[in-house]
């Protein structure tokens, strides 16, 4: 068990649950962090070379490094692991996320129990990716919401104790029916007569759920995790619950977790009941193209920084769903680069907002205004997160939104086309809101002038910062290695049912 | 050609950007600026020699020698993102005629600019402007894009560089960035010219998926086929394939192909300010003048010309796609100049003076046939986007210069000062004369081409040009009067009198005046037309002269210096004459005066109806409807539990009563079916 690379994502965050639970100072629990983080960086970073040599020396199957162990024989639950390119860009995406997230939470209280909470979360979101056992992934999607009620309702602010709650229930009430689709799909994973499994890959292979089943269950699965992805209209909980949580959580929260949701119904709803996908695609779509415009058109009147980073989430999270229901290659490819590209310019985004809050003690723009001269580092760190957002070339999320749209454009009837061309215009009113919080933030006179006594970032906000910089620029500029890495993953069973290629 | 040299043009100002940028501000002022005018003098050097090489040198993959016509040589193609097989982003470099052309004016004009800087960025006591070193790093970004959008080799690679044109415009006009009217402005920029990239990528999406490519060399390539030129044989099928595999050939009157042209036609109306997405561009003077000379006048507003003159073979295959194009370009020419003739700020004067005068590129492309003197109008346009490049970049320094003397934009701080600033007199007045078309300078030569091939598409248009040109003429003789002329200037006690500047803002001045002076001369027939093949046999000095249509020339030239006969008349002492103008015509000098209310016609649609009548409502009804309906459902939760809690309430006398009406239901229901 313990020859399998995969096992270490789950035992790292462990250890460090246990290694905090022996700090005694700051200190400690920071060293903790900070090793641990990039252990589990180099971790990743390894395994992606690794999957690459050997790809690169003729490795066909579609998922690699698979190991499975006997956990309950009389449910045929297994912990069962194995990773394709999307899994591996999740884990690179989530390291890097916590990676930064380490840095952005270098000062906070009851800063032991803040970690151990956000290690447990981390735990939780690395077993999700590694899994390909339906039970352990949702035991593990599990793991990864519960810490949230409490790192929002402890360490958050504002109306926390609502939001905690709120974000809870509603991704609970996702839950039940996720979990109800999923003892569905076991039910009938096998043939009549046949050996009921949990994996992935052999309901895959036994493709036998009828079409009849899958319109029952395809629905309840999308939506299951579409509550997470932000999907319309499940969205409310991610605006109250952004603001009140405190940055790192944020960050993990809109960078990783939601990426939940959006593996999700690729793994499992879109994956497991092709054929639903395709014929009930258009609900969703509907959905999903109003996600993208609605959040991006709530996102231009809200006055708090982080609600208008919400609704941009809503928006760009929408792309993610409505991508992967265009169900071709390109599209899903783009789906999975938004992924990353959202990923991570949201995470910078809400590391810099929980810098700018921490210095103001105020996120509404009305009181603020520039800024860029007080804090140059952090301004320009804005900038281009709000250049990455808004689409800008050389930035992470052009690539995506453009491999989407193509995808999108490559069915040729009115009803794609329609909704292809809303979400287009999305890159028309994410400019607009862009603009607006970068102009009345950062630019023009200085509002306050208490803000004028304020200093720039400090050593490890610069670290955290530029990391995430650094990851989505590489994205922009070298987007054929991503697209390489995650088309690899689009065995033709995947459209099997579908008969697209 | 080795890609060494064109790989260097374009990675030397990516560079001098990450190098100024990143490093900027622990440098000193002087040496950002020296650094930053020295990289782009050594661009402009390696893009002379490869332009050169490519029109001079003859190498075969250059110029066909048995028809002496110039072809597409792709220099470097490497892939970017494959999105399908077809489909893939590359990043290369492409030299065909305009493309050479195009590497000429951009370096030529940012070292102009960047040489310029130098003197203008700081004040009369030669303190360095606050962020002296971002500017040049901004400068350095743009100059990267904008080479890299001429050089593109696929559609796809210019609409990238086409968006990076548009951010480093928007962090120039906003330089000044704690200038809430510089804000506002870079914002406007930016947003408009989004508005209408939206329709530019429609555009390439709808072309992509029918013709499977992004490749220029596929969509646009030209052959020769029975002595005539035509759309070669591949290209033709690719692009009848869109008929061939399209569902729904027809969308709204216009075919698939029309409607992709028209849309990107729409981003070209955006960057290059047609109307009505023009309002940008005044706006744009918000920034510092040697950007409004780069940027907002030679090279990012003509990026729309060229890139319907790019795609010009496809357009010559849908007859409404230039239809459209005359039409919009005619009424915008139209339109700018006669706002020009009531501005009183001097740069949104040139502001609107460059929209007119892209305006007639765009409409020369759009009357341009293969049949009318091999497509004269093309090659028109080319010349007009050179030589106006020239002398606009010319004028707008020259208004710099003012600017930095007086401190002022406005004219009427300036008056007289021919005598205070010489240099920047002579040079102001020879770009006026070139912009109004007198002979011999450059605007001559390339406005009566542009006016030849107007003539020969249609007489009505071809009067309606000549108007605007005469129009042209008189509003920038009324700006020059005003400036240089009108009252003498007095200083005030204690102040210096406005002098010239320093060598490195004069020299710049110079060169562009000179090149104003002989540009005309370029014979641009043979260097760029619409299907690479040279418009003369014999070259010399006077080739453009051979080949005036002279009484088309005789009449613009006669309706220009009619113009400034007029011009002379109202503006060159202070008289009446123009206030008395003013009120023949109120309303249209009210309504001209105020731009014909686009702003607030633009104004009224993003505030009241976007704002307020979608994003307001929705941000209400997410608010109160789809939370208020979560909120509802846990609300109703707990109203439930409390109303049902009292069941639970620990009395066994009462769990006995519930107990005994339960038996008793269930016993009745028992009954009544057994019934």
């Amino acid at each position: 068990m313990f020859s399998n690379i995969l096992i270490y994502f789950v035992i790292i965050p462990l250890l460090m649950l246990g290694g905090f639970a022996l700090c005694r100072t700051d200190k400690a629990v920071r060293t903790v962090a900070v090793v641990g983080s990039m252990a589990l960086l180099a971790l990743s970073v390894w395994l992606l070379v690794d999957y690459i040599a050997l790809r690169q020396a003729g490795e066909t199957a579609e998922m690699l490094y698979t190991g499975s162990w006997v956990w309950f024989a009389p449910l045929n639950i297994h912990l069962a692991v194995g990773v394709d390119g999307v899994s591996i860009a999740m884990l690179l995406l989530s390291s890097i996320i916590i990676f930064a997230g380490s840095f952005a939470s270098w000062k906070i209280d009851n800063m032991r129990h803040f970690f151990m909470w956000l290690l447990l979360l981390s735990t939780g979101v690395f077993g999700f990716f590694i899994s390909i056992d339906m039970f352990t992934m949702f035991m593990f999607y599990e793991v990864a919401l519960i810490p949230m009620y409490l790192l929002i309702g402890q360490w958050g602010t504002g109306r926390k104790e609502y939001s905690a709650m709120k974000l809870t229930l509603m991704l609970m009430g996702g839950s039940a029916f996720l979990m109800l689709s999923l003892i569905g799909i076991y039910f009938h994973s096998a043939p009549e007569g046949g050996q009921l499994t949990w994996n992935l890959l052999e309901i895959a292979q036994n493709d036998s759920i009828s079409r009849g089943w899958q319109y029952f269950l395809f629905p309840m699965c999308f939506v299951g995790f579409g509550v997470l992805g932000a999907m319309f209209p499940f969205h409310t909980w991610s605006p109250d619950g952004h603001a009140c949580a405190p940055t790192a959580v944020s960050m993990l929260h809109a960078g990783v977790l939601m990426k939940l949701g959006g593996y999700g119904c690729f793994r499992v709803a879109m994956y497991l009941m092709p054929t639903a996908a395709n014929d009930l695609a258009w609900i969703f779509l509907i959905l999903t193209g109003v996600s993208v415009v609605y959040g991006a058109f709530s996102a231009c009147v809200q006055t708090d920084l982080k609600y208008i980073n919400a609704y941009s989430s809503v928006s760009h999270c929408g792309m993610v769903l409505f991508a992967i229901l265009m169900i071709n290659t390109t599209a899903l490819t783009g789906a999975i680069m938004q992924m990353l590209s959202h990923g991570l310019m949201t995470a910078l985004f809400f590391a810099l907002i929980g810098m700018i809050y921490g210095r103001t003690h105020t996120r509404d723009i009305r009181l603020m205004g520039g800024l860029m001269k007080i804090m140059p580092f952090l301004g320009v760190g804005y900038v281009i997160a709000g250049m990455a957002s808004l689409g800008l070339p050389g930035l992470s999320g052009f690539v995506a939104e453009m491999t989407i749209f193509v995808g999108s454009f490559q069915h040729t009837d009115m009803f794609h086309r329609v909704f292809t061309i809303v979400a287009c215009s999305s890159i028309v009113i994410t400019a607009v809101y862009i603009l607006r919080v970068v102009g009345k933030l950062l630019f023009g006179p200085v509002q306050d002038e208490h803000h004028l006594s304020l200093t720039d970032a400090t050593w490890w906000e610069r670290l955290s910062t530029i990391t995430l910089i650094v990851s989505v620029a590489a994205i922009g500029c070298f987007p054929n290695f991503f697209e390489w890495l995650i088309r690899f993953t689009f065995s033709p069973e995947i459209f099997r049912a579908i008969g697209l290629n | 050609m080795q890609p060494v040299i064109p790989i260097i043009i374009l990675a030397l100002p990516l560079t001098m950007f990450l190098v100024l940028g990143l490093l900027g501000h622990k440098m000193s002022h002087r040496l950002a600026g020296i650094l930053g005018t020295a990289g782009m003098g050594t661009t402009m050097v390696l893009a002379y020699i490869v332009s050169f090489t490519y029109f001079f040198s003859g190498n075969p993959s250059f110029i066909d020698a048995d028809t002496h016509t110039r072809l597409q040589a792709v220099i470097f193609n490497h892939d970017w993102l494959a999105f399908t097989p077809s489909l893939v982003i590359r990043l290369g470099f492409l030299l065909d005629p305009i493309s050479a052309l195009m590497l000429v004016v951009i370096t030529t004009i940012s070292f102009m600019v960047h040489l310029y800087s130098n003197g203008y960025m700081r004040d009369h006591h030669g303190v360095w402007e606050t962020g002296f070193q971002r500017f040049y790093a901004f400068l350095s970004l743009f100059s990267f894009s904008m080479l890299g959008l001429v050089v593109a080799t696929n559609i796809f690679q210019m609409y990238i560089f086409w968006e990076l044109v548009g951010a480093s415009s928007y962090l120039l006009i906003g330089f000044y960035y704690t200038k809430p009217s510089a804000v506002s402005a870079s914002k406007k920029a930016f947003i408009v010219t989004r508005f209408a990239d939206l329709g530019f990528l429609i555009g390439i999406l709808i072309l992509s998926f029918y013709t499977g490519t992004f490749n220029f060399t596929d969509l646009t390539s030209v052959e020769v086929s029975n002595g005539v030129y035509q759309i070669s044989e591949s290209t033709a099928s690719s692009v009848k394939n869109i008929f061939a595999t399209s569902a729904a050939p027809v969308f709204m009157g216009g075919s698939v192909l029309t409607w992709a042209l028209v849309l990107i036609f729409m981003g070209g109306m955006g960057k290059s300010a047609m109307m009505p997405l023009h309002i940008w561009l005044p706006d744009a003077m918000e920034g510092p003048t040697p950007v409004s000379a780069l940027i907002h006048a030679a090279t990012m507003v003509v990026a729309g010309v060229y890139l319907v003159a790019r795609l010009f073979p496809l357009y010559l295959m849908e007859e409404m796609s230039l239809q459209i194009i005359v039409v919009v370009g005619a009424l915008t020419a139209l339109y700018a100049a006669m706002v020009a003739c009531t501005q009183i700020d001097i740069k949104r004067v040139l502001a609107f003076s460059t929209i007119s005068q892209i305006a007639f590129m765009m409409v020369s492309l759009g009357v341009a046939r293969p049949e009318f003197h091999h497509g004269l109008g093309y090659m028109a346009s080319m010349f007009h986007l050179f030589t106006h490049a020239m002398f606009k970049a010319l004028l707008f320094l020259c208004a710099g210069a003012l600017i930095h003397a007086i401190g002022s934009n406005d004219y009427t701080a300036m008056h007289g000062l021919r005598k205070h600033m010489p240099v920047t007199h002579i040079t102001f007045l020879i770009g006026c004369l070139a912009i109004a078309g007198i002979i011999p300078f450059a605007g001559f030569f390339s406005k009566d081409e542009i006016l030849t091939a107007t003539m020969g598409h249609s007489t009505f248009w071809y009067v309606w040009m000549s108007a605007v040109a005469g129009l042209t003429a008189f509003y920038m003789f009324r700006l020059y009067y005003l400036i240089f002329w009108w009252k003498e200037h007095k200083v005030p006690q204690g102040h210096h009198a406005p002098h010239d500047q320093p060598w490195t803002m004069t020299l710049p001045l110079v060169i562009l005046a000179v090149i104003s002076c002989v540009a005309g001369f370029v014979p641009m027939g043979n260097l760029v037309t619409w299907n690479g093949h040279g418009m003369f046999e014999n070259v010399n000095i006077f080739t453009n002269f051979a080949a005036l249509d002279w009484g088309v020339a005789s009449i613009s030239l006669a309706v220009a210096i009619i113009a400034i006969i007029i011009a002379t008349v109202m503006y060159k002492k202070e008289n009446p004459l123009p206030e008395k103008m003013k009120n023949l015509l109120p309303n249209l000098w009210r309504w001209c005066h105020h731009r014909f209310y686009w702003d607030e016609l633009y104004m009224f649609i993003t505030h009241k109806i976007i704002f307020g009548c979608i994003s307001k409502p929705i941000a209400w009804f997410d608010h109160y409807i789809v939370d208020g309906a979560m909120n509802g459902l846990a609300l109703l939760t707990q109203k439930v539990s409390y109303a049902i809690r009292g069941l639970q309430s620990g009395n066994i006398q009462m769990y006995v009563w519930y107990y005994l009406i339960g038996a008793l239901l269930l016993g009745a229901i028992t009954a009544i079916c057994l019934i």
